[in-house]
C-alpha cells in the first residue's frame, strides 16, 4: 500500500486556509488555540479590573473608584473570570488537546466548535461593550433579584449581563455536546472505558455537569429577562414571585460551576504529573472514581451559598454534610498525586513548579472550604472577604496554576518551541509570592469582619495594613503574569525549538512530529495501555510511519475513525466537514439578534434571527453525505462503512446529548413552576383558579399525542415507504402542531393568565412560550426535512434529519404532555 | 484550644483594634462560632502541614518506587473521612444550639432594611418605639430579631454577637442573639445591596437591663419640646423645607415613612448609618451636603437652605435625645 506517495493528500484535505480565510477553519487545533488566547485575553482584561479594586481598598475612604465604578468593576470581574475566562480557556484546551489525546483527527462536529467559540468572543465582547455606553452590569456575578430587577437597576446593565451571557454560554453547551460524542465514540481501537486518560474522562465528566448545570441558568436569565423587559413576575414576592427562587436557579448552576472550572485543572495535573515523575498515576482508577462522584456530589451543594437566608435546619444539615463529603474525591485525587510523586525526584521543569505550588495552595484552600461549608461558621463568614480568600485559593490555586503549568507543557505542541525556563522560575516566583500576599490577608480581613462588595471601609476597623498588604500582592501577581504573557510572545517567534515529545510524556497528544502538523499524527494507531508512547512502542512506532488507521484520506476529505462505544472495534469512517464561513455567519446573526433584544429593537432582533436560521439551515443541507467509497480500507486490512443511517452514529448521539440539555433546562422551568406552587399560600391565586378550562387542556394532551405520533412514524415510514411516506407524516405532525399551538394560543389570551397579574399566570405562559417554541423547532427541522426529502439529499438509506425531526416532535409533545400535567395538577 | 492559639492570633487579630471581629466575644453564639473556628483552625493547619511534608519530603528523599495505594486509602479517605464526620458532628451541635437556645420572654426587635439604612422597631414597647441604625439590648437577655426588607436583599450582621442572617422580600426570617458583656457592637449590611453597601452600618449597645429600661421609655416618647429659640426656628425650618415629607418627627406634624425615625435622632451614636459620628456639625454637613458624603443615598441635598437655616435645624435634631 502506498501510503508514503499519498501522505500529501492529508496534508492538503487537513491544510488551515490562508490569509483572512483562515477564520472559516473549524478544526479544533485552530478552533482550540482561538478559544485559549481569547479567554486570556478576557483573563487579562477581569485582572486589570481586579488592580483598580485593590487600588480602590489599598487605604480607607481612598477615592480611586466611586461607588459605581467599583460596583460595576466587581461585577464585571467576577462575570469574566467565571464565564469569559476560566470556562472557556478549559474549553478550548478541551477542543484542542482531547481529540489528539484520543488518537482522533478532530471533534465530531468540527463546525459546531468554531460557531460556539464565535458565539463566546461575540458574546464577550457584547457584554464588555456596556462599559463604553457607561452601563456595565453592577448587581453582582450572582444577579440576585430584586437588586438586579427593573425597578432597583433601571439601566441596562443586568440586561447586558442577562442576554450576553445567555449568547456566550452556547459556547459551553457546543462544547458539551463535542466532548461527550467525541469521548465515547472517538476513541482509537483498543482504548478502552479503563485506558481513557484521566483528563478525558474529566472532560467527560464535566461535559455531564454543564448539560444539566448550564441549562437551569440559562433558564433563570431568561425569566429574570422576561421579569425585566415585560414584567413578567417571576421573582417579585409582592405578586406571588419569590427572589429566592432565583437563588435556587443561580447556584444550582453555581456549584456545579466550580468543579466544571476545577475537574479539568485535576485532570491537567493527572496529566502532567506522571510525565514529570516518569511513572503512571498511582490509583487512575480510583481518580476516575473522584472525578465522576465529585461531579455527581457538586450537584447536591448549592445550598450552601445559602446558609444565611434562613432555610429549615434540616436541610441545611444535609447541605453541609454534603459540602464537606465533596473533600474526600479530592483528598483522594490530592494523595494519588503524593503516592506518584513519592521517590520519583522530578526535574522542576516549568510545569512541575506550577504543578508544586498548585498541590500546596489548593489543599490550603480546600481547608477553608471545609470551613465555610460548617453552616455556623459561615454564618459569619459568608459573604465577607474570608470567603473571597478560600475561593481564590481553590480557583487561581486549583486552576490558574494548572493552567500556567499546561501552557509551558503544550506550548511546544503548538508552536514547536519552548518557554524559558530562566524566566519561568521569575513568573511562578512573582506569581505564588504575589498571590499569598494578596490572599492570605483576606481570610483575616473576614475574620475582623470586612464584608464583600464594599467599595471602601472606614479607619479605625483594624482593615488597614491588611487591605495595604493585599494591594501590593496583587501588582507582584500582576507583574508576574506580564512576565509570562511577555515570554509567550517572545518564545512563539524565538524560543529554543522543542524535540519531538519534549518531556517525554505518554500520552498520545504527542504521538507525531512536535509541533504537530493540522492533519494530527501520519496515521492513527492501536493502543493497548493508558501510556501509549511509553508501553505500547511497536503500535507507536507503526502508527508514526504511517501504517496505522487512515493514513491516506480514504473518503477522499477531512475524516476520523469511529469505533464501538464498548467493544472499540473500528466501525466507521467519519466524513468530517472542511473550513466554512457558516459558523461564523451564525454566530453573527445570533449575536445580531441577542443585540437587538437587548435595546429592545425588532429590526435586528429579526434579521439577525433570519440569518442565524439561514446559516445553520445551510449547514444542516449537507450533512449526513455518503462519502464514496462507502466502505473503504482503513488500514490494517480492515473495511468499515464510511456512512451509516443508525442510531449508532455520531449525529444521532448529538441529537440526543442536545436533547439533554434541552430537556434539563425544561426541568428547571417546571422545577420553577412547582418550587412557587410550594412556597405560595394559595396556588393558583383565588382570583385565577380555573382560569384554564379542562377540556381545552385535555383537547391539547390529545393533540399532543397526535403530533408525536406522527412525528415518530416518518423515521418509520421513510425506512417502508420511502420519501413520499416520510414527507406525509411530517406533514401530518406540521399540521398538528399548528392546531396544538394556535388552540394553546387562543386558550391562553382568552383567558384570564394575564402574564403580568402573578407569577402563577407567568410561569403557566412559560410554561406555554416553552412549548410553542419547541413545536416551532421541531416545524423547521421538519421544513428542512422535507426540503432535503424532495431535493433528493435525503431519503431511504439517509435519514438522519428525518430521524431528529422525529427526535424534536417527541420531544415538543413529551415536555408539552408535562406541562398541561402540571397545570391541571396545580388547579388550573 | 483557643486558649493555646491565642498568642498566635493575638498578633493579627487583636493587635489591632477591630470593632467588627467575630472573635472579640461580645455575644453567646459568636463566641461559639469562634470556639469553633479555633477548632477548625488547628485541624487546618495540621493538614496543609502533613500535604506540605509529605509532598516535599516525599518527593526528594530518595529515588523509589512510586508509592503505593494505601496512601490514597489512608490520606485519601480514612484520614478525611474521621476528621470530617467529627467536625461535621461538632458544627451541626453548635448550630442547632445556637438555633433553638431559647428563654421564656425574649425581647422582640423588628429590624427592617432599607438601601442604605435600617429602621429599628420595638413592637412590645408601643407602636412609638422607632429609630435608626442604632438598637440596644440589655446584657444577658435573649433578643429575637425579626428581619425583613422594605426593598433589596440586606443581610443583618453584627459579628461580634452573631452570625448573618439575610432579610429577603416577602419574607421574616428571625435571629436570635444574645450580648454576654456591656459594649458598643458594630455591624453592617453583609449582602451586596446596592450603590452605598459599603455605608450601611449599624451599632448595638448593650446595656444592663435598668438602662435599657430606661432608655426604651425614652424612646417611646414623643420629642421634647425645644427650649431655645434656636431650636424653636429649627424645628419651623425643619417643618418648612418639607422635611416631614420623608422623616417622622413624634410630636410634631413630620409624619414620613421614606426615611429615619427622627424622633430621637440625638440620642444615637452615627448618623448616616455608620457614616459620620452625631453632632450639630456632622447634621448640618448632612442635610446641606449628603450626596457628597454618601452619593446616591435617597435624602436630596438640602443646600439651598440658609446657612442659619441648617444650622438652627441641626441643633434641634442634636438636641432630641
Amino acid at each position: 500500500m502506498s501510503a508514503e506517495a499519498d501522505r500529501p493528500s492529508l496534508n492538503e484535505v487537513w491544510r488551515a486556509p490562508r490569509g483572512l480565510a483562515v477564520l472559516s477553519e473549524v478544526n479544533n487545533t485552530k478552533v482550540g488555540v482561538w478559544y485559549v488566547l481569547a479567554a486570556f485575553g478576557f483573563f487579562l482584561a477581569g485582572g486589570i479590573l481586579a488592580l483598580l479594586m485593590r487600588l480602590q481598598l489599598a487605604l480607607p475612604l481612598l477615592g480611586v473608584l466611586d461607588h459605581q465604578s467599583y460596583n460595576q468593576i466587581f461585577t464585571m470581574h467576577g462575570t469574566t473570570m467565571m464565564f469569559l475566562f476560566a470556562v472557556p480557556i478549559l474549553e478550548g484546551i478541551g477542543v484542542y488537546v482531547v481529540p489528539q489525546m484520543l488518537g482522533a483527527r478532530d471533534l465530531p462536529f468540527p463546525r459546531l466548535s468554531a460557531y460556539g467559540f464565535w458565539c463566546y468572543v461575540l458574546g464577550g465582547l457584547l457584554v464588555y461593550s456596556s462599559f463604553l455606553i457607561g452601563q456595565a452590569p453592577d448587581a453582582g456575578w450572582f444577579m440576585y433579584p430584586p437588586l438586579s430587577g427593573s425597578v432597583y437597576s433601571p439601566h441596562m446593565g443586568s440586561d447586558f449581563w442577562l442576554l450576553g451571557l445567555t449568547f456566550v454560554e452556547i459556547s459551553a453547551l457546543s462544547a458539551a455536546i463535542e466532548i461527550t460524542v467525541g469521548v465515547i465514540k472517538f476513541r482509537p481501537p483498543g482504548m478502552t472505558f479503563g485506558r481513557i486518560p484521566v483528563l478525558a474522562w474529566a472532560y467527560l465528566t464535566v461535559a455531564w455537569m454543564i448539560v444539566f448545570a448550564f441549562p437551569p441558568l440559562l433558564v433563570a436569565d431568561i425569566l429574570l429577562e422576561a421579569e425585566r423587559a415585560l414584567d413578567w413576575p417571576f421573582f417579585d414576592a409582592t405578586r406571588g414571585g419569590d427572589p429566592v427562587l432565583w437563588q435556587h436557579l443561580f447556584w444550582f448552576f453555581g456549584h456545579p460551576e466550580v468543579y466544571i472550572i476545577f475537574l479539568p485543572a485535576a485532570g491537567l495535573i493527572s496529566t502532567m504529573l506522571p510525565t514529570f515523575a516518569r511513572r503512571p498515576l498511582v490509583g487512575h482508577h480510583y481518580v476516575v472514581a473522584a472525578t465522576i462522584a465529585t461531579g455527581a456530589i457538586s450537584f447536591a451543594l448549592w445550598v450552601h451559598h445559602m446558609f444565611a437566608v434562613g432555610l429549615p435546619h434540616l436541610s441545611m444539615s444535609l447541605f453541609s454534610a454534603a459540602s464537606m463529603a465533596v473533600a474526600i474525591p479530592s483528598g483522594i485525587q490530592v494523595f494519588a498525586w503524593i503516592a506518584t510523586l513519592w521517590g520519583s525526584r522530578p526535574a522542576l521543569h516549568a510545569p512541575m513548579l506550577f504543578i508544586l505550588g498548585f498541590l500546596f495552595l489548593f489543599v490550603a484552600g480546600g481547608v477553608t472550604g471545609v470551613m465555610v461549608a460548617s453552616v455556623p461558621f459561615d454564618w459569619q463568614v459568608h459573604d465577607t472577604h474570608f470567603v473571597v480568600a478560600h475561593f481564590h485559593y481553590v480557583l487561581i490555586g486549583g486552576m490558574v496554576f494548572p493552567l500556567f503549568a499546561a501552557i509551558y507543557y503544550w506550548f511546544p505542541h503548538v508552536t514547536g518551541r519552548l518557554m524559558s525556563e530562566g524566566l519561568a522560575r521569575w513568573v511562578f516566583g512573582l506569581v505564588f509570592v504575589g498571590f499569598n500576599l494578596t490572599f492570605f490577608p483576606l481570610h483575616i480581613l473576614g475574620l475582623l469582619g470586612m464584608p464583600r462588595r464594599v467599595y471602601t471601609y472606614l479607619p479605625g476597623l483594624g482593615l488597614d495594613w491588611l487591605n495595604l498588604a493585599a494591594t501590593v500582592g496583587a501588582f507582584v501577581m500582576a507583574a508576574g503574569v506580564g512576565l509570562l504573557v511577555f515570554d509567550a510572545v517572545r518564545s512563539a517567534r524565538t524560543g529554543t525549538p522543542a524535540a519531538d515529545n519534549p518531556w517525554g510524556a505518554g500520552t498520545l497528544e504527542w504521538l507525531g512530529p512536535t509541533p504537530q502538523p493540522p492533519k494530527g499524527a501520519a496515521s492513527l494507531p492501536r493502543v493497548s495501555s493508558l501510556y501509549p508512547l511509553w508501553m505500547d512502542r511497536e503500535e507507536i512506532d507503526l502508527a508514526e510511519s504511517g501504517g496505522g488507521y487512515l493514513a491516506r484520506a480514504v473518503t477522499g476529505g477531512r475524516e476520523t475513525l469511529r469505533t464501538h462505544w464498548r467493544s472499540t472495534a473500528a466501525a466507521q469512517v467519519v466524513a468530517l466537514p472542511g473550513p466554512s464561513w457558516l459558523p461564523l455567519l451564525a454566530a453573527i446573526g445570533t449575536g445580531a439578534a441577542f443585540t437587538g433584544l437587548l435595546f429592545k429593537s425588532a429590526p435586528p432582533t429579526l434579521a439577525g434571527a433570519a440569518l442565524a436560521a439561514l446559516a445553520l439551515a445551510l449547514w444542516a443541507w449537507d450533512t449526513d453525505t455518503v462519502p464514496v467509497p462507502a466502505r473503504p480500507e482503513i488500514g490494517h486490512g480492515e473495511r468499515v462503512p464510511s456512512h451509516l443511517d443508525t442510531i449508532g452514529s455520531h449525529a444521532w448521539w448529538g441529537g440526543v446529548v442536545a436533547m439533554l440539555i434541552d430537556l434539563s433546562a425544561y426541568a428547571a422551568l417546571a422545577g420553577s413552576y412547582v418550587y412557587l406552587w410550594v412556597v405560595s399560600a394559595a396556588w393558583p391565586p383565588p382570583a385565577l383558579a380555573g382560569a384554564l378550562p379542562h377540556g381545552a387542556i385535555a383537547g391539547g394532551a390529545v393533540l399532543l399525542a397526535a403530533v408525536a405520533a406522527a412525528g415518530i412514524i416518518a423515521p418509520v415510514a421513510l425506512r417502508r415507504g420511502g420519501s413520499a411516506a416520510a414527507a406525509l407524516a411530517l406533514g401530518v405532525a406540521v399540521a398538528l402542531a399548528t392546531a396544538v399551538g394556535a388552540g394553546g394560543a387562543l386558550t391562553l389570551l382568552n383567558s384570564a393568565l394575564a402574564p403580568t397579574a402573578h407569577a402563577y399566570a407567568a410561569v403557566v405562559w412559560a410554561l406555554g412560550v416553552y412549548g410553542a417554541a419547541h413545536l416551532l423547532v421541531a416545524a423547521l427541522i421538519s421544513a428542512l426535512a422535507l426540503l432535503r426529502l424532495a431535493a433528493g439529499s435525503a431519503g431511504r438509506g439517509r435519514g438522519m434529519v428525518v430521524r431528529l425531526a422525529a427526535l424534536a416532535w417527541a420531544y415538543a409533545a413529551a415536555t408539552g404532555l408535562a406541562s398541561l400535567a402540571l397545570v391541571a395538577a396545580g388547579g388550573g | 484550644m483557643r486558649r493555646a492559639l491565642a498568642p498566635a492570633a493575638a498578633l493579627a487579630l487583636a493587635a489591632c483594634d477591630a470593632p467588627q471581629s467575630m472573635l472579640q466575644g461580645g455575644g453567646t453564639a459568636a463566641t461559639a462560632i469562634a470556639d469553633l473556628w479555633w477548632v477548625m483552625l488547628t485541624g487546618a493547619l495540621a493538614v496543609v502541614a502533613l500535604v506540605t511534608g509529605l509532598v516535599a519530603y516525599g518527593t526528594w528523599h530518595g529515588r523509589t518506587e512510586s508509592g503505593s495505594l494505601r496512601f490514597v486509602y489512608l490520606g485519601g479517605l480514612a484520614l478525611p473521612v474521621a476528621a470530617l464526620s467529627g467536625l461535621l458532628v461538632y458544627s451541626a451541635g453548635v448550630g442547632r444550639e445556637l438555633e433553638t437556645a431559647t428563654e421564656a420572654a425574649p425581647l422582640r426587635v423588628e429590624v427592617i432594611g432599607h438601601q442604605w439604612w435600617w429602621e429599628v422597631r420595638y413592637p412590645d414597647a408601643g407602636p412609638g418605639a422607632v429609630l435608626a441604625n442604632e438598637l440596644r439590648v440589655p446584657v444577658g437577655r435573649t433578643v429575637v430579631l425579626e428581619l425583613s426588607t422594605a426593598d433589596v436583599i440586606h443581610s443583618f450582621w453584627v459579628p461580634a454577637l452573631a452570625g448573618k442572617v439575610d432579610m429577603t422580600p416577602g419574607r421574616t426570617a428571625r435571629l436570635r442573639l444574645r450580648a454576654e458583656s456591656a459594649g458598643t457592637y458594630r455591624g453592617q449590611c453583609a449582602e451586596f445591596c446596592g450603590a452605598q453597601h459599603a455605608r450601611m452600618a449599624l451599632h448595638v449597645v448593650a446595656e444592663s437591663p435598668a438602662r435599657f429600661r430606661d432608655w426604651l421609655a425614652g424612646q417611646t416618647r414623643p420629642a421634647a419640646e425645644p427650649e431655645d429659640d434656636l431650636r424653636r426656628a429649627g424645628r419651623e425650618a425643619f417643618l418648612a423645607a418639607g422635611c416631614g415629607a420623608c422623616h417622622t418627627v413624634r410630636g410634631t406634624d413630620a409624619a414620613g415613612t421614606v426615611g429615619p425615625d427622627l424622633t430621637h435622632v440625638g440620642g444615637r451614636l452615627t448618623i448616616g448609618a455608620g457614616v459620620l459620628p452625631n453632632n450639630i456639625g456632622t447634621i448640618q454637613g448632612w442635610i446641606a451636603d449628603s450626596q457628597t458624603i454618601k452619593p446616591g443615598n435617597r435624602m436630596p441635598a438640602f443646600d439651598r437652605l440658609e446657612s442659619t437655616e441648617l444650622r438652627a435645624i441641626a441643633a434641634w435634631l442634636a438636641g432630641l435625645e
